[in-house]
């Protein structure tokens, strides 16, 4: 055995003690599932081959789809469930040749309808015992209240829907914040559209513009020309709350503080996330976690994979040139996803027994 | 042993690459009957003509089994996974010229940039319950580009050829191709997204970072010299 399968086992094991059921799951998982999920950026990062009769197959990029599938299928509440095993990513980009293909990942996920400050604080207080001794700094954050945020921003239900979907892509989100403020390129390019769509009716449009080809109808095309019509009466979202925004997004203070600040703020629409984020830190205080000292970051967890909506949590090594030893948090609309229309409110989270082992032998 | 210099074996990209040696004083021939893939060099010792499908080129540099190639520089972007440690660009040639960009149909009045097409797809996958497809062989520069631009709800779908009709053939909304001059992208009822292209390609003459060159340094100092280009560039 070597080191990182021992300490995979030994990981599993303590999981199990805290009352986990070990489940498995297939290697090869069905493209289609993770492709609606994830886009198709999954394909940069996930092995994907094609088996004759299945289709397009992928080698399991992590085990939380196929784990939250088992569950909505048959599992009771509420449920621990763990595992260990090898996941499988491709590697691109600089130091590619560095980073492991096919590592091993040992996770842990709560399913639980009651009281999910204490759900966030078992997962969290479970994994802050079984890294106890490594050299790790721990993070959290909460996608919630980015989301609250957006949906407190003055503007139209169709701005903050589209600010919603582009949360886990600060790039993008950047720049239709700046477009929506009436600023930059977008805003620009944006103007230009919408005078050549005010000059006439968009059907005629449509037909100067040459043959219509395609799926994507008339009427599809038309209806856009309303929303982009529509938008451009929308006035731009007034500066300093796109400052709040934004001071909000750069936050990073011991957890205690940051909630401080964030009340001290005074933005109504935050009140219910900021309550969520006090309860966690009450049950993360009874759990032996330090919310004084715990560091928060708001914008933690926005650039890996889109499922978590909730707390966001992560190990990372101080040696910066070790990926992260464990990430997690909570993933309430990814169990409505894959439930079709049945949601049970998620947690969990994983490590990287490799990366352990790198660390070095427990103190 | 000698330097291996893969070159495409037919068309137009053969010719020009022939000009463009012969414009520096090394003369390329196709020798032997006109079906036979065989060539010759004059004007500098130690080089030996390989000809090939342009499209092998890059898997031919990267397993070095040949030192030096001709090729767009779009299928060594596509091909080579963190090209640059693979190969290295040693001249631009001027010719070949081709741009790879995102068309969309004209009739789509709304769409003039990747802004607009990220809020159609979101749109489109609710309407049509799948996410918008874009036609491609460029698969891993396209959805490189896509995901640097940050659109969403979009589906790469494979089309080696003949991609600009996948629109009218409803097997994609939208296409990623490379175009020269646009005519055929007109005649298909498409119009080109106002962003910057993903990649402006043209004719380069690369080198194998990770071919035998041992021995063949000489020559290759001597060639760079003929070429005016800089042979440091591959060991650096």
């Amino acid at each position: 055995m070597t080191e990182p399968e021992r300490l995979a086992a030994s990981l599993l094991t303590d999981m199990q003690a805290a009352g986990a059921v070990p489940v498995a799951a297939d290697i090869l998982q069905p493209a289609e599932t993770l492709l609606d999920l994830y886009g198709e950026d999954i394909r940069a990062r996930a092995f994907v081959t094609h088996d004759p009769a299945l289709g397009e197959m992928m080698l399991r990029p992590d085990f939380t789809v196929p784990v939250v599938q088992a569950h909505m299928t048959g599992g009771a509440e509420p449920a621990r469930y763990c595992y260990a095993g090898p996941v499988f990513r491709k590697q691109t980009g600089a130091r590619a040749g560095m980073r492991a293909r096919e590592y091993l990942q040992v996770g842990y996920e709560l399913f639980a309808r009651d009281d999910p400050a204490q759900a966030d604080a078992e997962v969290f207080a479970l994994f802050s015992r079984l890294l106890k001794g490594y050299e790790l700094r721990p993070v959290t954050g909460d996608i919630g209240i980015l989301k609250a945020a957006v949906a407190g921003l003055q503007t139209s239900p169709e701005r903050k829907a589209a600010l919603l979907r582009h949360i886990w892509r600060p790039r993008r989100f950047r720049a239709l914040l700046e477009r929506m403020g009436g600023h930059g390129p977008l805003a620009e390019a944006r103007a230009e559209l919408v005078a050549t769509l005010r000059r006439a009716p968009a059907a005629r449009l449509m037909q100067e513009a040459g043959q219509m080809v395609g799926l994507r109808s008339e009427a599809e095309i038309a209806a856009r020309v309303v929303r982009l019509l529509a938008d451009a009466e929308t006035p731009p979202i007034p500066r300093a709350q796109v400052a709040s925004l934004e001071a909000l997004l750069a936050l990073a203070a011991p957890a205690s503080e940051a909630l401080a600040r964030m009340r001290a703020e005074k933005w109504p629409a935050l009140g219910p996330a900021l309550d969520r984020l006090d309860a966690r830190l009450r049950a993360l205080a009874k759990a032996g976690i330090d919310p004084q000292t715990l560091p928060f970051e708001a914008s933690f967890g926005r650039t890996t994979m889109e499922y978590y909506d909730g707390f966001v949590f992560g190990f990372v090594s101080l040696r910066e040139d070790l990926p992260p030893v464990a990430t997690g948090g909570r993933y309430d609309a990814l169990t409505a996803v894959l439930g079709q229309g049945r949601a049970i409110p998620a947690v969990g989270g994983v490590i990287r027994p490799e990366i352990l082992a790198k660390l070095g032998a427990k103190i | 042993m000698s330097i291996k210099l893969g070159v495409p074996s037919k068309g137009r990209l053969m010719e020009k690459t022939f000009d463009w040696f012969s414009e520096r004083g090394i003369s390329l021939k196709r020798t032997g009957e006109a079906r036979e893939y065989a060539g010759a060099v004059e004007g500098v010792d130690g080089v030996e003509l390989v000809l090939l499908s342009a499209a092998e080129i890059p898997r031919e540099l990267a397993a070095g089994r040949i030192h030096l190639g001709v090729t767009g520089s779009d299928l060594v972007r596509e091909e080579l996974g963190d090209w640059e440690t693979q190969v290295a660009e040693l001249a631009l040639m001027g010719f070949g010229q081709a741009d790879l960009i995102v068309a969309v149909p004209k009739a789509w009045v709304d769409v003039e940039t990747l802004d607009d097409l990220d809020a159609a797809a979101a749109a489109f996958r609710a309407q049509h319950g799948f996410r918008l497809r874009i036609a491609t062989k460029y698969h891993r520069l396209v959805r490189d580009y896509l995901r640097a631009h940050g659109v969403a709800d979009y589906q790469l779908v494979d089309s080696q050829g003949a991609t600009e009709g996948t629109v009218k053939n409803l097997t994609a909304e939208a296409i990623a191709d490379i175009t020269s001059t646009g005519e055929t992208l007109r005649a298909n009822h498409l119009k080109i997204l106002r962003d910057a292209p993903v990649l402006c390609s043209q004719a380069t003459l690369f080198a194998a970072r990770g071919a035998e060159w041992a021995g063949l340094e000489h020559a290759a100092r001597e060639l760079g010299a003929r070429l005016s280009v800089d042979m440091q560039a591959i060991w650096a």
